[in-house]
């Protein structure tokens, strides 16, 4: 079968692969370089549980096929860490919150958030719901997600 | 410190938030290949061919599967809500000479990875003869309609009666009769992860492993034993961190025998993950219902006598929970209110629609729906007040434990509870009479506002037994294990801080198992809110027999008697000589087989306890609801909410409101978003989340929560009841009642769409 190289930057790590045109970048992400925390909800584009940030922007890697990234600059929730030992304050913030249950939106929403945050320091409830209505998360509710980006949001602007 | 009742951080959240949880998908077995499965593209056809020869030429394709291989094997059975006749449409784990339901399993085909295997469906020929579907359980039910089970002609899996008090005398003596027919769509759990399992077959041993199975994995085993013909200790099932349940993941699907069937009949590890068009057609559907009601009432308010006539659409097959929906909503459906004379016919029709099976609170969000807005007719046929028609039929504190009377599958036998105090304290803290004005105010104005109440009671705690294990490890840590599973409510949490508080040791360093059938040998599994209730408890009792044995270790080291000796930090601590003292590893060390033996005392520190429960507990709740209509647009917009419940005791209050609020933003989709429609064919319109539509974050508003711990649980040593479901069950009818009071016309079906709200809207004007 056909197959395409691609090379993208991870995390700040570059990662090459060989892959289908049809392969979709969650899969490539997931199963080609094993990092599954990114996760697939709906594999057409609504769920958000695969959201990825490109060029730090939030982008749907259910809907984007590998050979489409190459050459780009990706972040994915592994990369939010900043050691071994540590959370980023956003995953912190998420935590002390209870902003999540079974977790399997989770890093979606921890990438939207870092995105959010980065284009709005201080944004009001109504801004933060508008802003992640592109996340679903059906054990929440939400509440607690909100207090989540409010507190990471205090974080964030102490830490700076 | 006492760790039960502390809102202490999660365990599980750090490797969640790290992204390093392992959700069945992200498990990698050498040598694993990929399933897709076949799916009846029909809701009723006859299988007259398979022709899976092309797709198993294809390159890359490892073996294609259909019944033929498997025909030996028995149809799933029920493990519980088990009614008289149900074993008559049960299911085969893939469909053999009939498919029933558009989504049913046909044929498995296995592959290098899933994008071939997906490829090599589309070779496989199937040849079908098209029969005549049916879709509404009314029609189902008349003779002449399509058959969907030979051995049950009548399209009614099930019917049973529920008969308390003398609802005839009821009827005579009441001042007025109140009639009306209700509906609930369906919709269902849809939980953000999909369905997924990986099973590989250890040749050389005989063991077969599946990793995937929860909610109820020990049952899973037995049933998956049973049907492969293999003991259970051949069996090891594992869970993964799991994305939600809701009811419907983890009951023992057509899936749950293929796939791992598949993996010993090719003999290769077998991944399959479920994708979301799948998902919406194949895993469990519930709550379709429709209700006749009647109610009995006297021109104070106070309610006689309810008979209630309940279809359960229950799809195509009977799934492994039979027909708990049906029993349930029968069951709970007078809620907190003395109906001492109270009729059900309930039936479960055979549809060709997806099967349905629970979905939190199942039965009892429709019941709640239906009674709650039956109680508002009354107030507003005889010109009352929503709360004091409410108060004047509660169930008194000082009548508790309450018996509501027989029902043959469920019983109801209230353990404790204050209705009217917590109704009280609802309408204090969501401040009702200035809800009420400002609603009346803003009507004036001209505007659709309206104030709706639902008060419900739950069911939770269901036994018959858990099992829990606590050890402590020669290290001196202290390892929980328990028969429960985690669906993603924060059960390692929950069952450390109890632990924790038995053995005076901080929770996050508790390690808490569960979920693998190798390291815990029983369990009944979570599901209908039982966890804590159950899990906690013999948890608890298992960590003070440990907290005993300790005592035995350290007094015999320290030659003074028990009585004498207290925990401290964990350490075992002489009391008055706090320098005297025991760390768990030094004590674990005492108790390693080379010293205990000879010492001539059981080597080991590892305690074991079943908790039985003879009866279940009752939470129960009110809900709150203020709503604006918009009559053009038919839109329904919250403008507050509040939930409110008493579970008896919180073990960690933080993760009891995140269930309040999770459940109701479920139950927020159901009454206004969410549904499984069907056409005439039984074609599923709603395969997608363009067409199913679950509540964002701009969906679900900010709610007010009280939780109230008065009503302790008698029934177990903790005090507890179930928080699961209590944010959900009510919310269909405090909404309902709530569009119904600012459109001053009455709601009787879910969901509260804009087209059907619209239409009220424009009755509503045209009424005097």
């Amino acid at each position: 079968m056909y197959k395409r190289r691609v090379c993208m930057t991870i995390n700040g790590r570059e990662c090459r692969g060989e892959v289908e045109p049809r392969k979709l970048l969650v899969d490539f992400i997931r199963d080609d370089l094993g990092l599954t925390g990114t996760h697939v909800g709906c594999e057409h584009g609504v769920c958000g549980a695969c959201t990825i940030l490109w060029d730090g922007e939030p982008v749907r890697s259910c809907i984007l096929f590998a050979v489409q990234a190459n050459g780009a600059r990706l972040e994915t929730v592994e990369g939010m860490v900043p050691n071994d030992r540590d959370l980023h304050p956003i995953q912190e913030a998420f935590w002390e919150a209870h902003g999540l249950q079974c977790g399997f939106c989770t890093p979606g929403f921890l990438l939207t958030v870092k995105a959010l945050l980065r284009e709005n320091p201080h944004p009001s409830e109504r801004e933060i719901r508008e802003w992640i209505s592109g996340n679903l998360c059906r054990c929440t509710g939400y509440q607690n997600i909100v207090t989540a980006v409010q507190l990471a949001a205090e974080k964030l602007a102490a830490s700076s | 410190m006492s760790y039960i009742g502390a809102r202490v951080k999660r365990t599980e959240d750090l490797r969640l938030l790290r992204g390093v949880g392992r959700f069945v998908g992200d498990i990698r077995r050498v040598g694993m290949n990929h399933a897709a499965i076949l799916r009846s593209p029909c809701a009723h056809a006859r299988i007259l061919r398979i022709d899976t020869e092309a797709a198993t030429k294809l390159a890359g394709v490892v073996g294609v599967v259909t019944f033929a291989d498997m025909a030996e094997v028995k149809p799933i059975p029920m493990r519980t809500g088990k009614v008289e006749g149900m074993e008559r449409s049960l299911q085969y784990p893939l469909a053999g000479n009939k498919v029933r339901y558009v989504g049913e399993p046909v044929a498995v085909v296995v592959a290098e990875n899933r994008y071939l295997a997906e490829d090599a469906l589309e070779l496989i020929d199937v040849q079908y003869e098209l029969l005549d579907a049916v879709t509404d359980p009314w029609e189902a039910m008349q003779p002449g309609t399509p058959i969907l089970h030979e051995s049950v002609p009548d399209n009614i899996a099930a019917h049973f009666v529920v008969d308390v008090g003398d609802i005839d005398r009821a009827m005579a003596e009441a001042d007025e009769i109140i009639e009306e027919e209700f509906s609930v769509q369906r919709h269902a759990a849809v939980p953000l992860e999909t369905r997924g399992l990986v099973a590989e077959f250890d040749e050389g041993r005989g063991v077969l492993s599946v990793w995937g199975p929860t909610k109820v994995i020990h049952t899973n085993r037995m049933i998956l034993s049973e049907l492969l013909d293999m003991p259970e200790s051949c069996i090891h099932l594992i869970e993964p961190d799991v994305g939600g349940g809701f009811g419907a993941r983890g009951e023992f699907y057509p899936e749950d025998f293929a796939i791992p069937f598949v993996a010993k009949h090719l003999k290769q590890p077998v991944c399959w993950i479920e994708d979301r068009s799948e998902n919406l057609k194949a895993t469990n559907h519930s709550r379709e219902q429709g209700h006749y009601l009647k109610v009995a009432v006297k021109r104070d308010g106070t309610i006689l006598g309810v008979e209630d006539r309940l279809y359960f659409n229950m799809g195509a097959y009977t799934r492994t929970h039979g027909a708990v929906p049906a029993i349930s909503g029968s069951a709970m459906l007078r809620g907190p209110y003395k109906i001492a004379n109270y009729r059900a016919d309930v039936f479960c029709i055979l549809t060709n629609k997806t099967p349905a099976g629970t979905y939190r609170s199942p039965g009892r969000y429709e019941a709640a729906f239906v009674r709650e807005r039956m109680i508002d007719m009354v107030v507003h046929r005889l010109g009352l007040d929503p709360a004091d028609v409410r108060r004047r039929n509660f169930i008194q504190p000082h009548e508790m434990p309450y018996d509501c009377g027989p029902h043959k599958y469920h019983d109801v036998v209230y353990d404790s509870g204050n209705y009217p105090g917590l109704l009280e304290k609802a309408l204090t803290k969501i401040d009702y009479p200035e809800l009420k004005a400002s609603s009346g105010k803003a009507r004036r104005e001209g505007r659709a506002v309206g104030v709706g109440i639902a008060c419900f009671v739950e069911t939770s705690g269901v036994g018959p037994w858990e099992y829990a294990r606590v050890e402590v490890d020669p290290t001196g840590k202290v390892v929980v294990y328990a028969g429960c599973a985690s669906l993603g409510q924060g059960v390692e949490t929950v069952l450390s801080q109890i632990a924790a508080d038995a053995l005076n040791v901080r929770p996050e360093e508790i390690m808490v198992v569960h979920g693998d059938t190798n390291l815990v040998p029983f369990g009944m599994g979570s599901n209908a809110s039982r966890t804590t209730v159950m899990a906690g408890s013999a948890v608890f009792r298992a960590a003070l027999k440990v907290k005993e044995k300790l005592f035995q270790l350290a007094a015999g080291a320290f030659e003074i008697g028990p009585g004498d000796l207290q925990l401290v930090d964990g350490r075992v601590a002489v009391r008055g000589a706090p320098d005297r003292s025991m760390t768990f590893a030094q004590l674990a060390r005492l108790a390693a087989p080379h010293s205990a033996l000879k010492g001539g005392i059981q080597p080991g520190i590892s305690e074991t306890d079943f908790f039985a429960a003879p009866r279940r507990t009752f939470p129960y709740g009110v809900h709150v609801a203020q709503v604006e209509v918009d009559r053009e647009t038919g839109l329904v917009q919250i403008l507050k909410y509040l939930v409110s419940e008493d579970i008896g005791r919180a073990v960690n209050p933080m993760l009891v409101e995140g269930q309040m609020v999770g459940g109701f933003a479920q139950g927020l989709g159901g009454a206004l978003l969410e549904e499984f429609a069907f056409n005439s064919d039984g074609q599923p319109l709603a395969t997608s989340f363009m067409d199913y539509l679950l509540p964002t974050a701009m969906e679900v508003p900010h709610v007010e929560l009280l939780s109230v711990e008065e009503c302790l649980s008698p029934s177990n040593p903790l005090g507890v009841k179930g928080a699961g479901e209590g944010g959900i069950v009510a919310v269909g009818g405090a909404l309902a009642n709530a569009v119904s009071d600012a459109l001053g016309v009455e709601v009787t079906r879910l969901p509260m769409k804009p087209e059907y709200v619209r239409d009220l809207a424009r009755q509503g004007a045209q009424k005097p």
